[in-house]
């Protein structure tokens, strides 16, 4: 893990996104031994269509509280994207749910990783673990947390009988990330 | 005596600093919440009308926040122990039974997640405003006790200590977190019931002939009954002798409010909270509390880097003011910078404590979001020149 790492999440309220980065969240601070500080958009916007997240990782205690310039930035919405993607630190990586979000201009240097999460979750029978499917591929592409540790955090952030299938919706965004990660090597 | 273990989630959570509250109220034992929802503290009630059905106990949404304020009073003399939560414009409301609960030495905790003011200012975004009204709100002399976490871990931490030091002084004690604090989401560690010291309720242990409700003990902390337990006694927010009954006598009056402010003189003198680091070569002491503090931090990291002697002096006991410690402070540094969340509060007991021995700068912020450290470093550096 980098000494400090600022990742924002956004899309739609309803996609998970809070959940989201609450397992990326909970995967640093409890099972990798780092730090982790997840705050929310708690503005009126939020109360509607958009939602927002932001986590920062480190390996120090974190001080500041709040994302100014994202290291990664996960959308899942178009509006999302417009709003946040000229924010994204040059040289960032910007994770994309594909069917959802065209991207054009982009800070120079950024990384784009774009993951079809609604239909690989609706492949497993449920569009609702898009986000785990999204925190798998994270994950995948980032190397930014320990995949055991986000399984764990998986499991301890979903409900008992919802633990299978987020595993597999998990899982299933790794490996498409690590397909991706293997053909770029 | 230790936290009764059906009230403590021992684990380690990724939890927001308003669940972690409640779980510091539920570990410590509080069994009665009423409550008014208001952004950004309803997480707190809302945990806890959760999870007390499980435990044991009573959580009421009342009419407001006026009768959330007195509902925790009547649970209190009822034998429970018992907290409300609110932000602003519902401690504004509350402040009639502030008074009442100081009055009537009643301990309970009140709990405010300050949003920015005046009014209904801004609801979903932090500021720290509420420090002199935590300490003055009401009318009449009288002392509170005020603390300020600045982490998740705190909430839980401070709010178990809120509700012993309200036990011991038999005074209301207010939990002033900020909105960043309180929807800020950070590990929280949660040990084992019986490593979770808990101040039981100083009930009298003389016969009902022999007690008087407000005598005072070597402390000045009289000793209480609750309702059905056979006493006779009676409680009022009027001027009372030592059996409770009112008399609006000079000298009654003199002993009682004199009382009530001295009483909780030790809390902010030897037995402050406070946290400090780096004074030992400092010529600037950074003073803050809350999730200022954390700012702050990163701006003496800075400031270090830079080569300037800066420390910092964090307050957790916010009232009783530490005022001796930054008296002895304000002989050794040249300077005290202290940033907040509010446009000149906390910034005055720390000029008064330090009675000209030491320049003292506000680092003002109307609140809605938390202060730039560059800020506070520009406010380090003026200190030095």
């Amino acid at each position: 893990m980098q000494p400090l790492t600022e990742i924002r999440i956004a899309g739609f309220g309803g996609q998970g996104v809070i959940l989201a980065a609450a397992v990326i969240g909970r995967a640093a601070a409890i099972y990798q031994g780092a730090y982790a500080a997840m705050t929310q958009s708690f503005g009126p916007e939020a109360r509607g269509g958009s939602s927002s997240a932001q986590v920062i990782l480190s390996t120090e205690p974190i001080l500041y509280p709040y994302v100014t310039q994202p290291d990664v930035l996960v959308v899942m919405s178009q509006e999302a994207f417009t709003r946040f993607a000229p924010q994204l630190k040059p040289g960032g990586i910007l994770i994309a749910e594909q069917d959802l979000v065209q991207i054009d201009g982009l800070p120079a240097g950024s990384r784009v990783y774009g993951v079809p999460a609604t239909r690989l979750a609706e492949e497993l029978g449920r569009k609702v673990v898009l986000n785990i499917v999204i925190v798998g591929f994270f994950g995948a592409v980032t190397g930014l947390c320990d995949p055991g540790a986000l399984r764990k955090a998986v499991a301890a952030s979903v409900p008992p009988a919802m633990e299978a299938l987020n595993l597999r919706a998990f899982d299933k965004g790794f490996d498409y990330g690590a397909q991706i990660v293997a053909g770029l090597a | 005596m230790h936290a009764d273990p059906k009230g403590v989630l021992t684990g380690v959570h990724f939890m927001d600093g308003d669940h972690a509250c409640c779980e510091g109220a539920l570990a410590a034992g509080a069994r009665f919440a009423a409550g008014y929802p208001i952004t950004p503290s309803t997480e707190v009630v809302e945990r806890f009308a959760a999870r007390i059905p499980t435990i044991g106990g009573i959580f009421i949404q009342m009419e407001d926040e006026l009768a959330a304020s007195i509902a925790i009073q009547g649970a209190v003399w009822g034998g429970a122990k018992a907290f409300t939560v609110t932000s602003g414009p519902g401690f504004s409301l509350m402040m009639e039974h502030i008074g009442l609960a100081a009055m009537t030495e009643t301990p309970c905790v009140f709990v405010n997640v300050q949003r920015g003011g005046p009014s209904t200012g801004l609801p979903t975004l932090p500021g720290q405003a509420d420090m002199m009204q935590a300490r003055w709100g009401s009318h009449g002399d009288y002392g509170i006790i005020a603390l300020c976490p600045n982490s998740p871990q705190e909430c839980f931490d401070l709010t178990i200590t809120a509700f012993n030091l309200s036990e011991e002084f038999r005074v209301p004690v207010m939990m002033m977190l900020d909105e960043c604090v309180g929807h800020m989401t950070e590990k929280v560690v949660i040990p084992e019931a019986e490593s979770i010291e808990v101040t039981p309720r100083r009930y009298t242990k003389r016969s009902p002939e022999e007690y008087r409700p407000f005598e005072p003990q070597e402390d000045l902390v009289p000793e209480m009954v609750k309702a059905g337990d056979g006493y006779r006694f009676h409680i009022t927010g009027l001027t009372h002798d030592e059996r409770g009954y009112p008399d609006m006598s000079v000298g009654t009056q003199d002993r009682l409010v004199r009382r009530l402010t001295e009483k909780v003189k030790p809390a902010g003198d030897g037995r402050a909270l406070y946290e400090t680091g780096d004074l030992d070569d400092a010529e600037v002491a950074v003073v803050s509390y809350g999730i200022t503090s954390r700012v702050a931090q990163r701006a003496l990291q800075l400031a270090r880097a830079r080569g300037i002697r800066a420390g910092k002096f964090r307050l957790i006991t916010a009232w009783p003011f530490p005022e001796r410690q930054i008296r002895e402070l304000a002989g050794l540094v040249k300077a005290f910078v202290v940033p907040e969340l509010n446009l000149g509060q906390m910034v005055y007991e720390v000029e008064r404590s330090a009675a000209g021995k030491a320049k003292v700068i506000p680092v003002t912020h109307a609140g809605g979001t938390v202060h730039n450290p560059d800020v506070i470093l520009d406010a380090i550096m003026e200190a030095v020149r």
